[in-house]
């Protein structure tokens, strides 16, 4: 991404103009806090590009209704805040069963329940991995500035059609509420680099929607072009239609795996920053690692050799990575905005369980001195 | 020449799971001959059903079909329409499926007045999860979930929808398959949000318990509740009670089209129009 454009906005708009600009006709939702404003902005954006953007009734309608849309071959979207993915659950569920690409955008805020609507958390980062029951494999990408509310939600939208499922954009509502320039992609360079989901062109009688390699995603061709098959949330067989049969039941939730798990050098994304000659390994992602990024100078002023190790894909982990980073740095610490959900994951793949951390659930953001603090009590 | 069902029907999925003498199979072959009359291209139509033993449905016809989740044929369709509004979207869905778990999408739908048709199976119970009680059973009844007798009051879903909005309500029993298809394909062609209440004999599950244990017997008990509207309208209030009235109950071909309408918000995005205003409204209001 080279050819960058100034804009100022907030990372609420920034969602909305980047789903336009990846070719998003399909917007189904309902209003909550924090996340209003990429309802706001996309039902004006959408009508206009000759797309829709509908508010439905509920949570529930509005994922149901752009997975609908989705399902007939058009981008889609959805966007809410942590009780609308609960609300949401069920259908995220079979949109990774039957293998619908699309992209819901989480703008997290305190909980768990109604918690705290208009204040700031990273609450939502255990959730992201296992929204609904069952198994699965989720993709889940987290903003951490501004510019990132826009490429993180353009990315959403190639993952999503290249793995056909669901992808989680994680904003929280500093990022979603603050207002500021970000350096972002011309639509022009968007525009270049879509990638639309695979589709069969032979003739309908050899099409088997679901009869792929065990390491690839369904094919699953726009509606209404003669190719008639079947979507459903059971087990089901290459064609689309359900059955018990052991061994294509075994193959199903098998490849849904591996879909993922084999090709996740395409998904994984993250920021080293500072990290070469550092002492000390932060670990934060989201809003947090502003502050974390503005900590780390002020450390180094001091002579603390401080580095931060930022996931973007936050599922699936990047653990090779933090595997490796835990061989390298025996003092780790890490930040977020919860009690610990990204820790855990850090521990399960840092092999350690004398990871130091930093939590906050007050509704407030970190500041720049809770860090410093931290890491002077800890080191 | 006898009708071609197969045209229609995956018929590689025959036999159904629907149980002997069900009538859902008589609603099957009543929507494919009224989409047969009315010439519809198989590629331009999309079936949609939920959860139960109408889910499956949408797995037998060879349409672009959706087995969505319990309840949510109408939100999956709002989308799957107001993203191509030149093709023909239909939902089938149960009595549990469309007003209790999925009530609020009905309610919607209906009033949006978008261009579905949602033809619910009304057979007075949960008939695929073994007779627990749903909004349509009538009081009284025995269910497995109330084994003492149902105790709930009955849901009318033919006056929700026409109160909710919807623009065609009609209802038919599957003991006139003839008339059956013919509000079925009024319905499909009616523009706006239509509703058919397809009145079903669930004698496995119903009435197993409730002294209706053949299909016969279910039928015959349909008809003794039901009665054609002129004939409904006659009755006094108080002897409506008894009955629900069948043939068409409402059709509307002045309201408005949610797709239609969302054409108009497109427009006034674009420059093409000034915005809407309450006066765009006035002779509806």
């Amino acid at each position: 991404m080279s050819n960058l454009r100034e804009i100022i906005s907030t990372g609420n708009d920034l969602a909305a103009i980047a789903s336009v600009d990846a070719g998003c006709k399909f917007f189904g939702g309902y209003p909550i806090t924090p996340s209003s404003e990429v309802m706001h902005t996309i039902s004006d954006l959408l009508p206009k590009a000759g797309g829709a953007a509908i508010q439905m009734e509920d949570e529930i309608a509005g994922i149901c209704a752009a997975i609908g849309a989705s399902m007939s071959g058009v981008r889609s979207l959805t966007a809410t805040s942590g009780p609308g993915i609960s609300l949401k659950a069920e259908n995220l569920g079979l949109a990774q069963m039957a293998e619908v690409p699309l992209v819901v955008v989480n703008v997290m805020r305190g909980g768990p329940s109604t918690g705290l609507p208009t204040r700031v958390s990273q609450g939502d980062i255990a959730q992201a991995k296992n929204p609904s029951h069952g198994d699965y494999k989720s993709i889940t990408v987290c903003a951490g500035n501004l510019a990132e509310c826009y490429t993180e939600t353009v990315r959403a939208f190639n993952l999503a059609d290249r793995f056909m499922q669901p992808v989680i954009v994680l904003l929280d509502e500093t990022l979603g509420h603050m207002h500021g320039k970000a350096m972002i992609p011309t639509v022009e360079e968007v525009q270049a680099n879509i990638k639309l989901r695979k589709t069969f062109d032979g003739p309908a009688e050899e099409y088997k929607p679901y009869g792929v390699a065990q390491d690839e995603p369904a094919v699953l061709n726009p509606m209404f072009k003669g190719y008639r098959y079947h979507f459903t949330g059971l087990h089901h067989d290459d064609m689309g239609f359900p059955t018990e049969e052991i061994e294509t039941c075994r193959k199903l939730i098998d490849r849904l795996f591996r879909k993922v798990d084999e090709h996740v050098d395409e998904i994984e994304s993250n920021e080293e920053y500072m990290l070469d000659d550092a002492d000390i390994l932060l670990i934060g992602y989201g809003s947090a690692s502003l502050a974390i990024k503005e900590a780390i100078h002020r450390l180094r002023d001091e002579g603390i050799k401080v580095g931060l190790f930022r996931p973007i894909t936050i599922w699936p982990s990047p653990e090779k990575r933090l595997f490796e980073l835990g061989q390298k740095f025996d003092k780790v610490l890490s930040v977020e905005l919860n009690q610990g959900q990204y820790l855990e994951e850090i521990q399960r793949a840092m092999g350690r369980k004398d990871i130091q951390k930093l939590t906050k659930t007050n509704g407030r953001p970190f500041s720049p001195q809770d860090i410093i603090d931290k890491v002077k009590e800890v080191f | 020449m006898a009708f071609n069902y197969d045209e229609y029907l995956r018929t590689e999925k025959m036999p159904t799971l629907w149980c002997w003498g069900c009538g859902d199979g008589v609603i099957l072959k009543a929507f494919i001959r009224a989409v047969d009359k009315l010439g519809w291209n198989k590629d331009d139509v999309c079936v949609i059903s939920g959860i139960g033993c109408s889910g499956r449905f949408s797995s037998y016809v060879d349409f672009n079909t959706i087995h969505t989740t319990h309840g949510r044929t109408v939100a999956y369709a709002t989308g799957v329409k107001l993203a191509n509004p030149d093709k023909h979207v239909v939902c089938v869905a149960g009595d549990g499926d469309a007003l209790a778990i999925g009530g609020n999408h009905t309610i919607h739908g209906c009033r949006r007045n978008i261009d579905i048709t949602l033809i619910v199976i009304q057979n007075f119970i949960y008939g695929l999860t073994n007779s627990q009680t749903s909004p349509t059973t009538p009081r009284g009844f025995w269910t497995v979930s109330q084994k003492a007798g149902n105790i709930d009051p009955t849901f009318d879903g033919c006056k929700l929808a026409e109160a909710a909005g919807a623009s065609f309500v009609a209802r038919e029993k599957v003991s006139e398959p003839r008339k059956l298809e013919k509000v079925i394909q009024k319905a499909l062609d009616h523009k706006g949000f239509s509703y058919v209440e397809a009145l079903s004999n669930c004698h496995i599950n119903l009435g197993r318990k409730n002294k209706m244990q053949s299909a016969m017997a279910n039928l015959d008990w349909i008809d003794s509740i039901t009665m054609p509207k002129k004939k409904y309208d006659a009755l006094s209030e108080e002897e409506k009670l008894n009955y629900l009235p069948t043939g068409i109950l409402k059709e509307d071909t002045e309201a408005e089209e949610y797709c239609d309408m969302y054409e108009e918000i497109k427009k006034v995005h674009q420059g093409l129009r000034p915005k809407i205003t309450p006066d765009d409204f006035k002779k509806k209001l």
